[in-house]
């Protein structure tokens, strides 16, 4: 691929994700102290020692902020993975089938999405503990639905070509239909998906953590990081927002890449231009 | 003979309604989902046997599933919430209150960004492609993908902190003067309008540009009108439609939306509420927020699909 064709939004936007991951993955060589290591005082300005200055219990807000990097990462990523597995395989699956297990999922489906995400998730965690395994399957179930109507109205498409037609009259069961005839060629669609399931999944999770009902301490994802430090602005103290500003930085990189996957896969369709 | 136009209606609040029952079921059965039940969630594992036996009496958790729903819906529908777990007292009237002050802030929000976010939306067209509508779709970009608190705490640090113009906590309280009461949440509403502008400004310009190919455009255009009387007498009654249906779905957002506003900027709303009692496990308060919340929010939509239907010509004259 010439890498010269590649807009600079979408440059900038791979550069900087792919930036964000590597500090995730390398944290504990790339951050100066530990998570819990108290450095200085509270708030403390920037200084030499603490490169962003210091947070509500006079941690280093910069190590603080690599380490949640992997925490924010890790809990989005497999919330997404999990919403993508459940979401297009159940999408599928209704598609081919059709009929009442179709009318089924399809119904409890719009049920789910007619209220809020959040009002539903805050109405599970009122009952269920926010650990990680708890915080990753809501996420990944609630985002879910939307994936399966995305794979849903893909596979209905590809569900009536010639060669699903001809698999089904050699006899081949549900399973092979949906692994091999339609998910292949539906693939497209559902890549470009992934970066704004991605998007949604992290503005959810710190949106959770910064109520306060998401990641739990000692552990701090970026969400965590906000609600710890939000006293502080009352007071001037800026720490609240470098968090908060991370969040942004990494949402809009994905959006970038996601808006220029989307476009190249779709101009090849010819559909979807830029108006 | 009904019009096809009441049955259209009759037939949207119909389903309305069925959602409505559908969406009280989730919500109780999403608090059933646990291992243990209710009590011992409310008073954790070290709990005595004869605390978790009174509390199961008190909260009528011995009654199977279905009746407990049963109980809980029909109080519910007069209105009657029971009473919260950790203060004991009438859900109904703390929620009543709630809610207007949340209705307030999310129809504050909307008066300032529905017009705005129209009329962007139809400077956009005027300038498509040039460097204002770039500006516009990278604001747009921007709002989407900033979290909410990031742009509440920004506005909250220069205009409440280093300004000092404003106060950083929007308390609003019982027989507060109009005035003082809109000064206090300018702060939320800018973080409200700015969650829901671009969207609807993206989809105003889309439902308007889509209009725009059209042959009588072009004819408008010959006859020597300006560009903005073509696009706002001719273009824009066209893309009325799907611009009601964004604005509708935008204002159900507002208000679900002011959930972590609320939090930022500690309004005593009932996202607030929310938040508060679900920290505390307190689960009747749960379920009569959530219930409130997505009356509101299904409401809305309904609205919207209505709007919808009685901007279509096609279905108010038909053949």
């Amino acid at each position: 691929m010439d890498w010269r064709r590649i807009p600079l939004s979408a440059l900038i936007g791979l550069v900087l994700t792919l930036a964000i991951v590597a500090t995730a993955l390398f944290a504990p060589w790339i951050a100066p102290y530990a998570t819990g290591t108290v450095v200085g005082d509270v708030w403390a300005p920037a200084s030499d020692k603490s490169l962003l200055g210091t947070d509500n219990l006079g941690r280093d807000l910069l190590s603080r902020l690599i380490h949640g990097a992997r925490v924010t990462l890790m809990i989005a990523g497999a919330a997404t993975a999990l919403s993508f597995v459940v979401g297009s395989i159940l999408g599928f699956v209704a598609a081919v089938s059709g009929g009442k297990l179709d009318q089924f999922l399809s119904r409890t489906v719009d049920l789910m999405m007619s209220i809020p995400t959040l009002i539903l998730a805050l109405v599970v965690l009122s009952v269920l503990p926010s650990t990680v395994t708890v915080l990753v399957l809501v996420l990944g179930f609630l985002d879910s639905t939307r994936v399966f109507r995305l794979s849903r109205a893909v596979a209905v498409d590809i569900n009536v070509m010639d060669y699903v037609e001809a698999a089904r009259l050699r006899g081949e069961k549900t399973a092979w239909i949906v692994f091999s005839e339609i998910l292949p060629n539906a693939l497209t669609p559902l890549v470009s998906e992934l970066g704004l399931r991605f998007i949604f999944a992290v503005l959810f999770l710190s949106g959770l953590s910064f109520l306060g009902l998401g990641v739990q301490p000692p552990d701090a994802d970026w969400g965590a990081m906000v609600r710890e430090n939000k006293e502080g602005i009352v007071f001037g103290v800026p720490a609240a927002l470098i968090p908060a500003a991370a969040i942004g930085v990494l949402t809009i990189s994905v959006n970038l890449v996601a808006d220029w996957i989307l476009n190249r896969t779709s101009s090849l369709k010819g559909g979807r231009g830029n108006g | 003979m009904m019009s096809p136009l009441v049955r259209e209606i009759a037939r949207r609040l119909l389903l309305g309604v069925m959602m409505l029952i559908g969406v009280s079921m989730l919500i109780f059965a999403g608090t059933q989902m646990l291992p243990g039940d209710v009590a011992q969630a409310i008073l954790g594992q070290s709990a005595t046997p004869e605390a978790l036996a009174n509390l199961r009496k008190e909260m009528g958790l011995n009654e199977p599933a279905l009746t407990r729903y049963f109980d809980w819906a029909s109080s519910a529908i007069t209105g009657d919430f029971g009473k919260s777990l950790s203060n004991g007292q009438d859900i109904a009237s703390t929620l009543g209150k709630r809610l207007q002050n949340t209705l307030f802030l999310a129809a504050c929000a909307a008066v300032i960004a529905v017009p705005l976010a129209i009329l962007l939306g139809l400077i956009a067209v005027r300038f498509r492609n040039g460097f204002i509508d770039r500006l516009i779709s990278g604001l747009g970009l921007a709002s989407t993908s900033l979290p909410a608190f990031f742009v509440g705490y920004v506005l909250l640090y220069f205009f409440a902190v280093k300004l000092q113009w404003v106060t950083s906590v929007s308390t609003v309280f019982d027989g507060m003067p109009l005035s003082e009461r809109l000064g206090a949440i300018i702060l939320p509403v800018l973080v409200l309008t700015a969650e829901v502008l671009a969207h609807m400004m993206r989809m105003t310009r889309a439902a308007v540009l889509n209009v725009m190919q059209s042959a009588y455009i072009e004819t408008a255009e010959l006859k020597g009108l300006s560009a903005f009387k073509i696009i706002y007498r001719h273009a824009m009654p066209n893309a009325l439609a799907p611009i009601i249906n964004v604005v509708m779905l935008n204002l159900a957002f507002l208000v679900v939306g002011v959930v972590v506003v609320e939090v930022i900027f500690v309004y005593p709303g009932m996202g607030q509420y929310l938040v508060d009692h679900v920290a505390t496990r307190d689960v009747p308060v749960v379920q009569a927020c959530a219930l409130v919340f997505a009356t509101v929010y299904i409401g809305m939509n309904i609205i919207a699909d209505i709007a919808g239907v009685l901007s279509n010509p096609r279905l108010r004259h038909p053949k």
